[in-house]
């Protein structure tokens, strides 16, 4: 996999405004602090990762761009302006799509009606003609019909079209599961720990589709995985999270050196 | 012999009307069981709720007239009005949207991603809830359904068959009315599920709370339309059995007969409470027709629950019902 990708990536995203920034979130449950002030961005067309060793607020973070989770101090800022309490709804209309950990699927569904169902914040016909089936309901359904195709031509998983997902292997469910939040055509792709259980062959199979979407479609992606090898080669930008707070920021060749992240990994004596 | 082969024939349809009733309850379960996975227990409330509100709106009762003479030591019952029965029936819709708004906002809300247990656990509650509020707001006495359905027996029919077979069939032309009722209600609700955005949102809602927000669903919102639906079927299944045997609190236990009905078609199909409920009402009636001279009779009583039982034993996900897929 990717030594190639991952050179050339060095010198991508360099100059490119935050399409997000986060500014000293915290977030605590209870008295538990999940995340404590914490501050980064993700530029327009990057892949940015979070690593971080287990417990590290990863997720927490993650739940926070998708509006899960809503921290008592700080801001988000979308495109340059500060984004109000929004429910996850709001934010996927936003165009911030994502998958999850344990993947969360419309497991009685097939997988061609998940990718249509990623569609949903961008149909526009009102119920009444959807209902009735008139005129441009019907063609924009088609339209919506014919990009769900490409998404699944692209993942190449044309043979599992009308299979309900709920009987799939896990790696298939995984890239259904890409392939529904990608339907989304989305500004930020969130993905949470995307080849998490998966071999080696589906791996590689999982971070090509990732670089893909980001050169063809030209996709910001924030992403948290644990496979370091993948995280070095796929991203241009890495933040590091160890008990809730980022202790280093940077391209993969100045992580790797980072004293901190070594320690946080490794362990120290205190 | 014909006489009775006839005879049976004219049993079997009125038990087909009946069925049909029992389906129009069971249809309101189906709505939310197949958007939220929830058994809605208040749904036979519901139908009664939605019956008293019509006949109190459209008689002009003052609602909650006796808390409030009791309070302020005043007389009034009535506003002395009479509406068309078109702008009552319209009215009860409205109050039916407003209980499921209010349904949502005091209870639904704070359950998201709860297991279905509380959930139904909760739906317990509303219905005894609601059960007080409605005798609250509009006394508990017994009170007709005065709409211009078409009742009594159709001589149309009768004279027809006379002619034709020597032998007239009662018909209740408010069966038929139910029937037609009915038909127009499942067409519809089967082709705004399977057609309509918000139909694939109401089955992504119903599959996976968290993946349906993150494709930008909101939750809330599919609970209000869904109950405000639910709110509606029940409205039309409690004007139907309202102007059959009057609006009464005993109206709230045919909710119990919709439940072998679910068993039957599947608690998450539409056609299935349909066919559910007239394989019901049509079985009933032969079965007590049939063995009703060799065991005696109130068979009507329990054969629903026996069919039940054995759908139960060999079928138990019901005639349409989604096969339960577990993996391990």
């Amino acid at each position: 996999m990717g030594d190639v990708a991952g050179s050339e990536r060095a010198s991508m995203g360099e100059s490119k405004p935050p399409l997000m920034e986060l500014r000293g979130i915290t977030l605590r449950f209870g008295g538990v602090l999940a995340i404590s002030d914490v501050s980064f961005d993700i530029r327009e067309g990057e892949i940015r990762a979070i690593i971080g060793p287990n417990g590290a607020g990863k997720s927490s973070m993650l739940n926070v761009i998708s509006g899960f989770y809503h921290p008592q101090e700080g801001n988000i800022l979308f495109r340059g302006e500060v984004r109000p309490f929004m429910r996850p709804h709001r934010v996927a209309a936003l165009g911030i799509a994502r998958t999850f950990q344990n993947i969360a699927l419309f497991k009685r569904m097939t997988t061609l009606d998940n990718i249509m169902t990623g569609r949903m914040t961008l149909m526009k016909s009102s119920f009444a003609a959807q209902a009735l089936w008139w005129g441009s309901a019907e063609r924009e359904e088609s339209a919506h019909r014919e990009k769900a195709e490409e998404i699944i031509d692209f993942l190449g998983i044309q043979a599992i079209r009308k299979v309900p997902v709920g009987t799939l292997p896990y790696g298939l469910q995984k890239r259904v599961e890409l392939g529904r939040a990608l339907a989304a055509e989305p500004r930020l792709l969130l993905l949470d720990e995307p080849m998490a259980g998966m071999n080696v062959e589906e791996k590689e199979d999982m971070s090509r589709f990732i670089l893909d979407v980001n050169d063809e479609f030209g996709t910001t992606i924030a992403l948290i995985e644990h496979d370091m090898g993948v995280v070095m080669d796929i991203s241009d930008r890495i933040v590091v999270m160890d008990y809730g707070k980022k202790i280093g920021d940077g391209k993969p060749g100045e992580i790797r050196k980072n004293q901190d992240v070594i320690d946080a990994y490794l362990g120290v004596p205190h | 012999m014909i006489e009775q082969l006839l005879y049976a024939i004219e049993v079997s349809l009125n038990g087909l009307m009946t069925g049909i009733l029992y389906s129009l309850v069971a249809l309101g379960f189906v709505l939310i069981f197949k958007a939220s996975g929830v058994f809605n227990y208040a749904q036979g409330i519901m139908v009664l709720f939605a019956a008293l509100t019509l006949v109190g709106l459209q008689s002009g009762q003052v609602p909650f007239a006796h808390l409030i003479n009791a309070i302020f030591g005043t007389h009034i019952y009535n506003f002395g009005w009479n509406l068309p029965a078109v702008a009552a029936i319209a009215l009860s819709a409205v109050v039916m949207v407003v209980l499921a708004m209010a349904v949502e906002k005091f209870i639904l809300k704070f359950l998201i991603n709860q297991e279905p247990v509380i959930l139904f656990m909760a739906t317990i509650g509303l219905a005894y809830f609601l059960e007080g509020f409605g005798e609250l707001m509009w006394g508990g006495e017994i009170k007709a359904i005065d709409l211009p359905l078409p009742v009594g027996i159709s001589d149309t029919v009768e004279r027809v068959t006379y002619d034709h077979f020597g032998y007239g069939f009662f018909i209740d032309r408010l069966d038929v009315a139910a029937a037609c009722v009915a038909a127009v209600l499942v067409l519809s609700l089967v082709l705004f599920f399977q057609y309509s955005k918000i139909g694939r949102a109401l089955r992504a809602v119903a599959d996976d709370h968290q993946a349906a927000l993150s494709v930008g669903i909101s939750l809330r919102y599919i609970w209000v339309v869904i109950w405000s639906i639910a709110g509606i079927v029940g409205l039309a299944a409690g004007i139907m059995w309202g102007a059959k045997s009057g609006v009464q609190f005993s109206l709230s236990l045919i909710a119990l007969k919709a439940l072998p009905v679910l068993m039957l078609g599947g608690f998450t199909s539409i056609p299935g409470a349909i066919l559910g409920g007239i394989i019901i009402g049509v079985g009933e009636k032969l079965f007590d027709f049939f063995m009703n001279p060799v065991i005696g009779g109130a068979t009507e009583n329990w054969f629903a629950y026996v069919l039940a039982l054995v759908f139960l034993v060999f079928r138990p996900q019901g005639l349409f019902g989604e096969k339960i897929i577990e993996r391990v």
